[in-house]
């Protein structure tokens, strides 16, 4: 029972005060120092040896060796240009249609509830099951967006076999996916505004979707900083969907970075070669996301 | 909640003033919004169409969204068939111990990081506030070699203990403690209560909003982990929910009305945990910004 060493703080004095502290933090100091600070420091250290799965211990020394392959890893590169290139496809449709659909649901007096359940219900779903959904819509020939392309004379069309198409149907399934928490977040954001805005916009006779776009977007800024820095981050770790869905297929042609950290790490057993890749993809995660928060705060300020 | 009731009210007498060009504008976007509403379900309605067709109706050209009969056959199927049993079990004590320990442990931590001042507080701060920039997924190849080394790969520790190092948590509740005034720990401490005490009988209590918030997202998260299960489990019987799912499409090959059954499952509990706490889940959203 903590309870008991902690009682020596009624003193009041520094030293008990230290006892007290070390008490509380000590069951999440454990295990953060175990398995978030220590893996973090493991992976460092490996990341300069030829670590591997199937040999115990560290393995040679490797100096700066597996990072030179990394950065000249045309697989790697790949996969962080697949990464990237998912995070550029699923953000702007994320924020924006997040940010419309609220500005619609914001006009019900009655009922947002149920549109809030509708929107964000797909969320809460694990990635499996959204992707045994999708996968069984996207099913060619039989699925249902083929059997609606057929109803006007299209298709069939194999979405997930060829590489740009299959890009576009991880991205439709995640915005199906995701959107509600954007859209959440700005739902929350309209009820900040104050209505007097609108009053007084309406007394000078202007027009609803000129009031809207001119007053409420713009009052929305920091909301849309927030779910546009946080949409980023999210979509730089990509892999449940693209994994599931695609394998990373086809012919590799989507494979996110995790997914490569995952196939080097426990398909090659390469472990050492491993961490650095994620030494290195953490360093350009940490970068993207600081250049793109100071982007979008500067629009936000000028805005 | 009282802040939407606050804001219609003082919305009302504006509306009612309202020219019809207006009135129409509204009327064309709750039009818009609930069609892309109906869109919205489609997945959802279709998986479990899908799933309550016989098997044979399941592949019928044109795609169609009738059969002549339905049946519960694919259920039954999926509940005698796969370890979707053993999945749930595994998955509820998983994300349940996750969700406890992680309110409990970070709760105190933030506690004792926004209350008691002690030296070194800083630092401390700083170790943790670095932690949340480090992305959970690319630990995974140091996280299961410490793992195997601990000889706790395919067991429920593996899967729960890293889920608890959520810096984030502890972050969450040390903003909230900060701002709650001062006078009210120290009419706590004025009768010689421990520190344990004050914290468990008030600021505990205090930290409702937050307490809610922390445990419905350390829920739904360690709940529709995916990866790090996937890491970490080898055999079929200690599978969660979504590693387990994510091996019924090959199992059942073209029973399709199966697979949308294992989906429907799969997705279920999480569903009934938003429409329970879906009041919650928003304000946490809302206050928080977590993802």
């Amino acid at each position: 029972m903590p309870g008991n060493v902690l009682t020596l703080s009624r003193a009041g004095g520094a030293p008990a005060r230290s006892v007290v502290a070390t008490g509380m933090l000590l069951p999440f100091g454990v295990l953060y120092a175990l398995f978030l600070v220590l893996p973090s420091l493991y992976a460092l250290v490996m990341s300069f040896f030829q670590t591997s799965l199937v040999r115990p211990g560290l393995s040679d020394f490797a100096g700066l060796d597996n990072y030179r392959q990394v950065l000249t890893s045309g697989d790697f590169w790949a996969s962080v240009g697949h990464t990237v290139l998912f995070t550029v496809l699923t953000t702007p449709p994320l924020v924006a249609i997040a940010l419309l659909l609220a500005l619609l649901a914001d006009r019900l007096r009655h009922g947002r509830w149920v549109y809030r359940l509708v929107f964000f219900a797909p969320y809460v779903l694990p990635s499996t099951v959204v992707f045994l959904i999708f996968s069984w819509m996207y099913t060619p020939g039989i699925g249902l967006i083929d059997g609606y392309l057929a109803r006007v004379g299209g298709g069939p069309i194999s979405w997930l076999t060829d590489p740009r198409l299959a890009m576009a149907a991880v991205v439709l399934m995640t915005v199906w996916w995701t959107l509600g928490f954007n859209f959440v977040l700005y739902l929350a954001g309209l009820q900040d505004i104050p209505r007097e805005l609108y009053d007084a916009a309406e007394v000078d006779g202007a027009r609803r979707w000129h009031q809207i776009w001119s007053i409420t977007v713009p009052l929305l800024g920091r909301t849309t900083t927030l779910v546009a820095v946080l949409q980023v981050i999210a979509s730089l770790k990509v892999f449940d969907q693209i994994y599931l869905l695609l394998g990373g297929g086809p012919n590799y042609a989507t494979r996110p970075a995790i997914e490569y950290i995952y196939d080097v790490g426990f398909t090659s057993y390469r472990v050492g070669y491993a961490s650095a890749v994620a030494v290195v993809f953490f360093l350009i995660v940490l970068a993207i996301s600081a250049v793109w928060f100071r982007i979008v705060r500067r629009q936000e300020r000028e805005a | 909640m009282a802040v939407i009731e606050r804001t219609q009210q003082a919305a009302a007498p504006a509306r009612a003033g309202a020219d019809w060009a207006t009135r129409l504008f509204d009327l064309a976007c709750i039009a818009v919004v609930t069609v892309l509403a109906l869109v919205w379900i489609v997945p959802l309605a279709w998986a479990v169409d899908t799933s309550i067709k016989p098997e044979a109706a399941t592949t019928v050209l044109p795609t169609t969204w009738f059969s002549a009969t339905y049946t519960l056959d694919a259920y039954w199927q999926v509940l005698s068939g796969s370890a979707i049993a053993h999945w749930y079990v595994n998955s509820a004590i998983t994300s349940a111990l996750i969700t406890v320990s992680t309110v409990l442990f970070a709760s105190m931590a933030g506690y004792a990081l926004s209350r008691v001042p002690f030296r070194g507080r800083g630092v401390v701060l700083w170790v943790i506030l670095a932690g949340i920039m480090v992305p959970g997924q690319i630990l995974i190849v140091p996280l299961f070699l410490e793992v195997d080394a601990l000889h706790l790969v395919n067991t429920y520790w593996a899967v729960i203990l890293p889920q608890v190092a959520t810096p984030i948590a502890v972050f969450i509740f040390k903003q909230f403690f900060d701002g709650i005034p001062r006078e009210l720990e120290d009419a706590a401490r004025i009768d010689g209560a421990s520190w344990f005490r004050v914290y468990r009988s008030v600021w505990l209590p205090l930290a409702r909003p937050a307490v809610s918030a922390v445990a419905i997202f350390a829920f739904v998260w360690s709940w529709n982990n995916f990866l790090w299960p996937l890491v970490t489990v080898t055999s079929t019987s200690m599978m969660t929910i979504p590693v387990g799912l994510g091996t019924v499409q090959g199992a059942y090959g073209i029973h399709y009305a199966e697979v949308m059954g294992s989906a429907v499952l799969g997705g279920l509990p999480l569903l009934l945990v938003f429409l329970l706490f879906q009041r919650q889940i928003v304000a946490g959203i809302a206050t928080t910004g977590l993802k």
